[in-house]
């Protein structure tokens, strides 16, 4: 009954926050405001997903950007290029991203540890390379897009991406699955004497992954004024997930989220004293302290303060 | 056509002793703790940055201050063991595997950035008076800079062969990476061959980053390429195999600068196909032992 009443409360805290969002460009319009809480939830739409492959089931993915690029470059094509409405070209660059996890978790997940992180890495070098040598010009929004460019719509499709993401992460972290995939970061050998799928528990949670990180790219796509398809395969898409996810406490559902409100902040206040670039390296030492000293991350930090 | 495959050979000899020396500090690194240092790139980095303050502040050309970028390197790397991955020497392999590579990831992030504030990010040239000339020889050129980088790499590797085959120290750390338990006992001290091996391999790093300056661009960015080059090396050598290292950097040189020839742009990515073969067919590596 207590866990019951526990729950409630904070299902009624995470629904308070999202009404609360919602109601932000009732408020106000304030271009910086609208941008910077929709580059917020983008990145926990980023970092929820990579959590789900390298925070649950302890596969450390280094290529979740390609998928990310994937979904931006297909997306924006199927919209503009192809004209198809903003939803279904979305739609169209996640499959795209699900469909290239299926092609890759396959082989992929023939290698182990230390072998599938730099397996993961160099894919993802490569489809960067590809796409940097063929298409090196940036896609422009025409200029009738232009004249009817709104935040407001883009704003609550990143909301509306975010939050399923979480959502969707937090049934399949309490469903069997979920618990299956926390095995096999444990000890994958036992999980899989113990009768756990071991290459169908990781696709799936490959393939969830790398759609949601398609999702994150549709969402740029159709954010973004310009996009140079090479920019959006950089390492860099995929290492601040991976710090977001490990600042804010790896493997949970919380974590991503906290670490994405800290990652925010901290990048948007660096940036107005510092020079540019200043916030990777305080992230670069923040992440090392919290691999050495704070393994659970933030939300073990506020968990610990608010115990005593 | 026999010239311009003649002279893409002795290229790719060139670029491929770089790669080779480029990845022999890491494969040690690797051999002997079991620790993967993805921040080996960024040491690269840091011996070219080094090279060029030497050369632009104090007129010491390029090849003679090796021995002192390597020492700096061997400092920095003493330093970082001593203070981000001692501490995990005691851990599980697994886990010891998975936390030195996160620890290196964070120095990966943070290191371009400390170079940026040093040496901002313009790109910046290292370029004695001799760089861009070169000597003819059977129809084919050989550039000054080039020619006597493999040199340096040829005499660092053998120098490197020789100090883990013939000193204590050496013996010492191959022992201790083929049962660091066994070699405990037999009162190896194994603190001090892990941290001594890791700034070996920064000051290897610090050496290949004079090279690597001299043949190109410096950038604050430029240490992942170089970290991705070595880790394919290593992969294609088997992991801590170091006179493998060196060979398969002169394959993956050969390879990209022949293949460059029929695929362009696209040459780059000969090693990386090759590096995935290699990962799904033969893990072990070309040249593992047993």
């Amino acid at each position: 009954m207590i866990s019951m009443t526990k729950r409630s409360k904070q299902a009624s805290a995470w629904g308070a926050a999202v009404f609360l969002l919602m109601l932000v460009p009732i408020v106000t319009l304030r271009n910086d405001v609208l941008s910077f809480l929709l580059t917020f939830f983008l990145y926990i739409t980023l970092a929820q997903s990579w959590n789900l492959i390298g925070g649950y089931a302890g596969q450390m993915n280094l290529g979740h950007g390609a998928f990310f690029g994937l979904g931006v470059i297909i997306s924006r094509h199927l919209w503009l290029g192809v004209g198809l409405p903003i939803p279904l070209a979305i739609m169209g660059g996640a499959l795209a991203a699900l469909l290239m996890g299926l092609i890759i978790g396959i082989p992929a997940f023939r290698l182990k540890d230390i072998y599938f992180v730099m397996g993961t890495l160099v894919f993802a070098e490569i489809l960067r390379i590809i796409v940097y040598t063929n298409l090196p010009r940036a896609s422009v929004m025409p200029m009738n897009y232009l004249t009817h460019y709104s935040l407001v719509p883009r704003y609550y499709l990143s909301l509306v991406v975010a939050v399923i993401a979480i959502v969707v992460m937090y049934v399949i972290s309490k469903a069997k699955v979920g618990l299956g995939l926390t095995a096999i970061r444990e000890d994958e050998d036992a999980a899989g004497c113990l009768g756990v799928g071991l290459l169908r528990h990781k696709l799936f949670a490959f393939t969830v992954s790398t759609f949601f990180a398609g999702m994150a790219g549709g969402v740029f796509a159709y954010y973004s004024v310009a996009v140079t398809a090479g920019h959006m395969f950089e390492h860099l898409w995929t290492f601040d997930a991976v710090i977001i996810a490990f600042v804010g406490g790896v493997g949970t559902i919380l974590g991503p989220v906290v670490g994405a409100v800290f990652f925010a902040f901290l990048k948007q206040f660096l940036s107005m004293y510092m020079p540019e670039g200043v916030h990777v390296a305080v992230f670069g030492v923040l992440f090392i302290l919290v691999v050495l000293l704070l393994p659970g991350g933030l939300i073990e930090l506020i968990r610990k303060i608010r115990g005593r | 056509m026999i010239q311009m495959f003649a002279q893409s050979f002795v290229n790719g000899v060139n670029l491929g002793a770089l790669y080779g020396l480029a990845a022999v500090g890491l494969s040690l690194a690797f051999g002997v703790m079991k620790m993967m240092n993805v921040a080996h790139g960024e040491f690269i980095m840091l011996g070219s940055y080094i090279a060029y303050w030497l050369f632009m502040l104090f007129d010491i050309d390029p090849f003679l201050g090796i021995p002192i970028v390597a020492f700096v390197l061997f400092l920095i790397g003493a330093v970082l063991y001593k203070l981000l991955f001692s501490g995990m020497v005691t851990f599980h392999e697994e886990l010891k595997l998975k936390n030195s590579l996160l620890v290196a990831f964070g120095l990966f992030l943070v290191l371009p950035e400390v170079a940026k504030l040093l040496w901002t990010g313009d790109e910046r040239m290292l370029t004695p008076s001799y760089s861009g000339s070169s000597f003819g020889l059977f129809g084919v050129r050989f550039g000054y800079v080039p020619t006597i980088g493999l040199l340096v790499s040829l005499a660092v590797i053998t120098l490197l062969q020789l100090f883990l085959n013939k000193t204590y120290f050496g013996k010492s750390a191959r022992a201790t990476a083929d049962n660091w338990k066994a070699a405990k006992m037999m009162g190896v001290n194994d603190a001090r061959t892990y941290i001594i091996t890791f700034a070996i391999g920064a000051a290897l790093a610090g050496i290949a980053g004079v090279l690597v300056g001299l043949s190109g661009a410096l950038t604050p960015g430029m240490g992942i390429g170089w970290t991705i080059k070595a880790l394919i090396v290593v992969v294609l050598a088997g992991m801590g195999s170091i006179g493998g290292a060196f060979i398969a950097g002169l394959i993956l040189g050969v390879a990209e600068a022949v293949s460059a020839i029929f695929m362009g742009p696209y040459a780059i990515t000969v090693g990386l196909i090759l590096f995935l073969l290699i990962l799904m067919f033969r893990p072990q590596g070309l040249f593992a032992r047993g």
